[in-house]
Formats: C-alpha cells, structure tokens, sequence
C-alpha cells in the first residue's frame, strides 16, 4: 500500500475512533458538560489531562527546540513537568473542594467580588485564545504535509470534528475522547523513538539509549554528538545555555507557575469524584505526561545525530573530517524526505558558495578553530535551514521507517492538536456562559438556558479560533509566551493567596493580579511591539533587550507573579479584613471531608 | 500534636514544604545551579546534570506527588478530616 494511502486510512480511523466516543457520550444537564457530572476514574482523568496538556507544541515542536537548544532545552522539560508539583499541592485538591465549575468563579467567591472574577474572565480569555491558535495552525501544517489538502480544507475538517464532540459531548465527550487521542499520540511518538533508538544505539528503550554508546563504538552517543556539533561550530550538546544559568532559572520557574496556572488544566481536576482522586489525578497525569517527555530527548539527540548523518554521512560512524572536500552529500543526491519537505518551505537549501553539495554548519560561530577550518574549506555560510517544528514529523522518514509508523505519526500529531483545542475551548466556553452570562449579566437563566448558552459559546469560539488559524495573525510565534506569562502573573498567585491566605483580601488580590498582569504585558510588549503590532515595541523606554537582568520576555513570567505576591501583600496591610464568612470559607476549603459533588451555583 | 484543624494545616504545610524543598533541589538544583558540578560525575553515557535536567527531575516530580498523596491520605485520617 503506498504512503498516501495508508495514512488516510490510519487517520480516518482516529477520526471515526473520536466520533464514535462523542456519540456514546452525550452531555445532558450542564454537570455533566462543564465537569463531566465529576464521576471521572483519576487514571482516566489522569490520561484526558496529559492529552489535553500536550499540545501541538509539545508533540511537534518540543524535540525540535530541544534539538537545537541542546542542555538548555531542559527548561521546557522541566517546566511543563515540574508545574504538575505545585499543581497537585497548592491547587488541585483545594478548588475541588471549593466544588465549583470555574477558576474565575473561584475567584470572584473567594475574593466577594464580581470584579475580580471578571479581570479572571478576561485573563482566562486571552490566555486561552492565544493558545488556541497554535493548535489550530497546528492541525492546517499536518493536515497540509500528510493528507495532500490545503492548509485551509484541514482546518476546516479539524473545526468539524472539534464541533461534534465538544459541542455535543461537553466536558463528558472531551475526557473520553481526550483518553483515545492520549492513546494514538503516545503510540505515535514512541514508536518511531524505539526504532531509532534501536538503529543508533541498539537500545530498544529511547531514555536509555540516550545514555548508550553508538552501535559498534564504545563512546557515548552524547560525547560524539557533543563532539561532532562543536566541529560544526553549534554550542556543546550537553552544556549549551539558552542566555545564561539566571534566565534558565527564571524561564523554568515561569513555564512551572504558567502550567499550574492555566485554566483548562485545572479544569480537569473538577471532574474526579473526590478531594483524594484530584491530588493522585495529578500524580497519573505526570505519569502519562513523562512517558513523552522522557522520550523527547532521546527524539531530540537523535534527530540531531541523524541529521548530521544524512549531510555528512561518515562524521558520525567512521569519525570522517566534516570539512573534507568529498564529505557533504551532493543536493542532487539528497533523500526523498528532503525533496518532500522542501515543498512545505520548512526545509531550504541555497547554495551558497556553488560546490553543488550541502554545507550545514553554525556560520556565526566565534570559535576561532573552526572559522580557520570553515575558510579553507571554502564555505560561504550555512546553506540548509531545517525548521524546528519538522523534526518529529521527519523523523520516521529520516530513519527510513516503514509508511504505518509516518501514518501513525500524522494521527498523533493531530490528536494532540485536536485534544488540546477542545480542552480550551470547554475553558473558554465555560467562562463565558457560566462566568459572564450567569454569574453577571443573567444570574436566573435556566439549567437548560444555561446549557444552550455554554454550546453557543463553544460553536462560536470554534469559529473564531478556525479563523485565527485560517489567518493567523502575525504574532502567532510569541502568543504562547503570553498564555504563559498571563497564567503565571495573574491566575496563579490569586489562587494560592486565595486558598493558603486566610486574611487575603479583595483589594490586595485585585491589585496583585492587575500588577502583575502590567508589568508582564509591559515587558513583553516592549519585546514583541504594543499588542503585537509591528513597529511599535518600545526597547527604548526599558533600556533596550532583555534589560532586566539578561531575562528574556517568555521567562518573565516569574517576575510578573513575585510582583503581584509583593503588591497583593503591600495592598492587604492598609485594606480592611476580608469578611467573616469568607475566612470561614477558607478554613473549610482546606478541609477534604464534607467534598460534594461539584455544582455551579453562585454563593 | 494539636488535633484540630488547625493541627492539620499546619501537618499539611510541614508536608509541603518537604515536597517543595526536594522538587527545587531535583530541578533548579541539580538540573540549572550545580548541574556544571554535576556535569563531571557520569551516570551511563549521560554526564549527570544534563541528566537531571533532561530526565531525572522529571522522574522524581512523579514519584513526589505520589508521595504527598499518600502522605497526605495518612495525616486526612490521623486528624479525622478524611473522606469517606
């Protein structure tokens, strides 16, 4: 069977998989759509959560940034994992017990005031629409590469599926499809690993392998890459830093507070029967979550170590001089999968000095041996580009794997996508309809009302999201820093203060979030222009480039949040207590007995 | 031991505290602060503060929510606030 053919054919299949779990389990009362009526086993919980938080980021472009950035790639390993810790400490178990729908609900209870849940809304809002279109962008770039189609049908059919789902099966048709696309993408990003594990180092398990010597040599895989990409002029694989050891440090505590932050993740934890099943629910989410991102090191090293391969055949294996004359492979020789994503512009070759053959180097190097070495060879500068996002979906074809295993990665990649897409917009529906629409502007709406408003607000924000991912607006690159640095300034710290501060109260909360929130935006905004339009950043104003100790935009995060800790405290000190029965409420949201079933009712 | 909730806020954050102490050394410890130290000491092929940065935290961030929910599953009955 040819490749084409194959992969509609496993693709298909997911998809019938995905509808087929929608039909069986349709959402009737608004329980059951917001939280799934909080009946869902914490293992399955566990699995619908690790597949509505790997994204299309995670499954696609994660190794690829990893491959690049080498040891400091470490930080989104460490980041979107370790968030899981504060998650199931500070967060998880208390706002199941608080028993609520909504995160910003949470907030408005807790904190008496409509205002302070509407400054949650619109966090939540922008936050999760900026997450949003990079799922969506996600589904037109595989739907593009594996299925033949255009960019613009893709996204078409992933709104349509997206739809039939969520709209009908709420949160109840999400967890269980989210548990099938878990399936498909973990099966998918690991198949592919043990093959190349096994072809690079004859170690069938890809988080040892990377520890392994290459086959027939007795060094480790990472000395020789180590060594071979220092020959290339590229940062030492295994020490490399993204800016420096503060802005790792920072950048991984923000990516940390962001994850537990985000509102559709903790969502999630509303759906389990008990206070209990939340903490060890987090627990089987990072179970389920660490599979991949164990796995995606292995990915990243390897991709990396085939790829210098593939241009240079005998650098790797028979220690060949990468500079020789006859070493690069000629273009007119490269392999079909080169040929194939050339097509998609994510793969370029110019020729720059005109020898016919591939140089692929770091030309900007300021390793004074390897300038010397890159002006006798005669090289004119880097001629291949390989866009980080390529790398998993290559990999198969750069590891001549069999068409099933490219089959199942095009269905992993758009599992990932599709699940992550429909845990946002049950985030975002809910804000709206039960946040805006009952908690403010119609607070004596019907259960059936309230229902028929929260699947409007799905279909619509479906809608805009597709047209977000049809059009995607110039800055799409630099939205997911801000869902981050928004989650991580605002929505995290008023929930811990809310549930580990007794005497916290509205105006120190409020001033907090909307601190930290400024200072975020105006930092970020300073970097990437006001808003995100061209033209208008204003480096100046700040002192030019990541002035603030060397601290780079996405890492700000953290920075955002201990300001609003500061200004919440500051705040609290010369406001009045908050009222008695809020501490009260407090005192028995830090208490697991007396859990009941969540409800959306608005004290 | 105070056996009210009081006693058992301040059990829980004892717990905490313990939790958060380990999951800062895995991470920003091992894997960012020393992993230059660290780096020298190899674990297989791996040179151990690569190791914890790119796996090793991300096993003992596992293995610690476990802990605390069994821990915390002990100190719910020990001062009676557990579920049934």
């Amino acid at each position: 069977m040819d490749l084409q053919t194959t992969i509609y054919l496993i693709v298909g299949a997911s998809f019938a998989l995905y509808i087929g779990i929608a039909i069986w389990s349709r959402a009737g009362t608004t329980s059951e759509f917001y939280v799934a009526g909080s009946g869902v086993n914490p293992v399955m919980n566990g699995m619908a959560t690790a597949a509505d938080w790997m994204s299309a980021a995670s499954f696609i472009s994660m190794a690829g940034l990893i491959s690049n950035m080498g040891y400091g790639g470490g930080l989104f390993l460490m980041g979107w994992t370790g968030g899981y810790v504060l998650l199931a400490m500070l967060l998880a178990p208390y706002l199941r017990k608080f028993g609520k729908f909504t995160v910003p609900q949470f907030i408005g209870d807790r904190f008496y005031s409509k205002s302070a849940s509407t400054v949650a809304v619109l966090c939540l809002l922008v936050a999760s629409l900026t997450y949003i279109i990079g799922q969506m962008t996600g589904v037109g770039v595989a739907f593009s590469r594996f299925l033949g189609v255009s960019n613009h049908v893709g996204i078409y059919v992933g709104m349509a599926i997206v739809f039939a789902y969520a709209v009908f099966g709420g949160m109840k048709g999400i967890t269980y499809t989210q548990v099938a696309q878990y399936i498909v993408l973990i099966l998918a990003y690991t198949i592919p690993a043990i093959f190349i594990s096994l072809q690079l180092t004859g170690n069938p398990i890809p988080q040892l392998g990377l520890g392994s010597s290459l086959s027939g040599h007795s060094e480790p895989l990472l000395v020789k890459l180590d060594q071979v990409v220092t020959d290339l002029g590229f940062g030492k694989y295994t020490t490399a830093l993204p800016g420096s050891t503060l802005n790792m440090f920072v950048y991984t505590m923000s990516l940390m507070i962001g994850t537990a932050g985000l509102p559709h993740v903790i969502m999630r934890f509303f759906t389990v029967p008990k206070v209990s099943d939340a903490r060890l629910s987090a627990g089987w989410a990072l179970v389920f979550i660490a599979i991949l991102y164990t796995t995606a090191p292995a990915v990243a090293a390897m991709a990396k170590t085939n790829l210098i391969r593939t241009i240079t055949p005998g650098v790797v294996m028979q220690n060949a001089d990468p500079y020789a004359a006859e070493s690069q492979i000629k273009y007119e020789e490269r392999p079909d999968w080169m040929k194939r994503w050339e097509v998609t512009g994510l793969l370029k070759f110019t020729d720059k000095n005109g020898d016919g053959r591939i140089q692929y180097y770091n030309d900007a190097t300021k390793n004074a041996d390897v300038k010397a070495k890159i002006d006798a060879a005669g090289w004119k500068g880097n001629e291949l580009s390989v866009n980080a996002d390529i790398i998993v979906l290559a990999n198969p074809e750069i590891a001549l794997l069999p068409n099933w295993v490219i089959a199942l990665v095009a269905a992993g990649g758009l599992a990932a996508a599709l699940s992550t897409a429909a845990g946002l917009l049950m985030a975002i529906s809910a804000a709206i309809s039960h946040d805006l629409v009952k908690g403010v502007f119609a607070p004596d709406i019907s259960e059936k009302g309230e229902l028929l408003t929260g699947k409007i607000a799905m279909a619509i924000s479906i809608v805009v999201a597709g047209y977000l991912g049809l059009n995607p607006p110039g800055f799409a690159a630099g939205t997911v820093a801000l869902a981050f640095g928004i989650a991580a300034s605002s929505l995290f710290p008023a929930i811990m203060m809310g549930i580990f501060s007794k005497k916290m109260n509205k105006e120190g909360a409020m001033a907090g979030m909307l601190a930290g929130l400024f200072i975020t935006l105006f930092y970020v905004f300073a970097h990437k222009g006001l808003f995100f339009i061209k033209g208008t950043e204003y480096l100046g104003v700040i002192g030019g480039a990541n002035s603030f100790f060397g601290i780079t935009p996405e890492a700000f995060g953290a920075i955002g949040a201990l300001v609003n800790f500061g200004v919440a405290f500051l705040v609290d000190r010369v406001t009045k207590e908050p009222p008695e029965h809020i501490q009260h409420m407090v005192e028995s949201v830090r208490i697991p007995r007396g859990a009941k079933a969540v409800d959306g009712a608005h004290v | 031991m105070q056996h009210d909730a009081e006693g058992y806020w301040r059990a829980t954050l004892g717990l905490l505290t313990k939790v958060l102490i380990i999951w800062f050394l895995v991470s920003f410890g091992a894997g960012i602060l020393f992993a230059p130290l660290l780096n020298q000491i190899h674990l297989g092929g791996y040179p151990l503060g690569f190791w914890f940065a790119q796996q090793g935290s991300i096993y003992v961030f596992v293995a610690l929510i476990f802990w605390y929910a069994k821990k915390m599953s002990k100190i719910d009955r020990e001062f009676d606030v557990h579920e049934d």
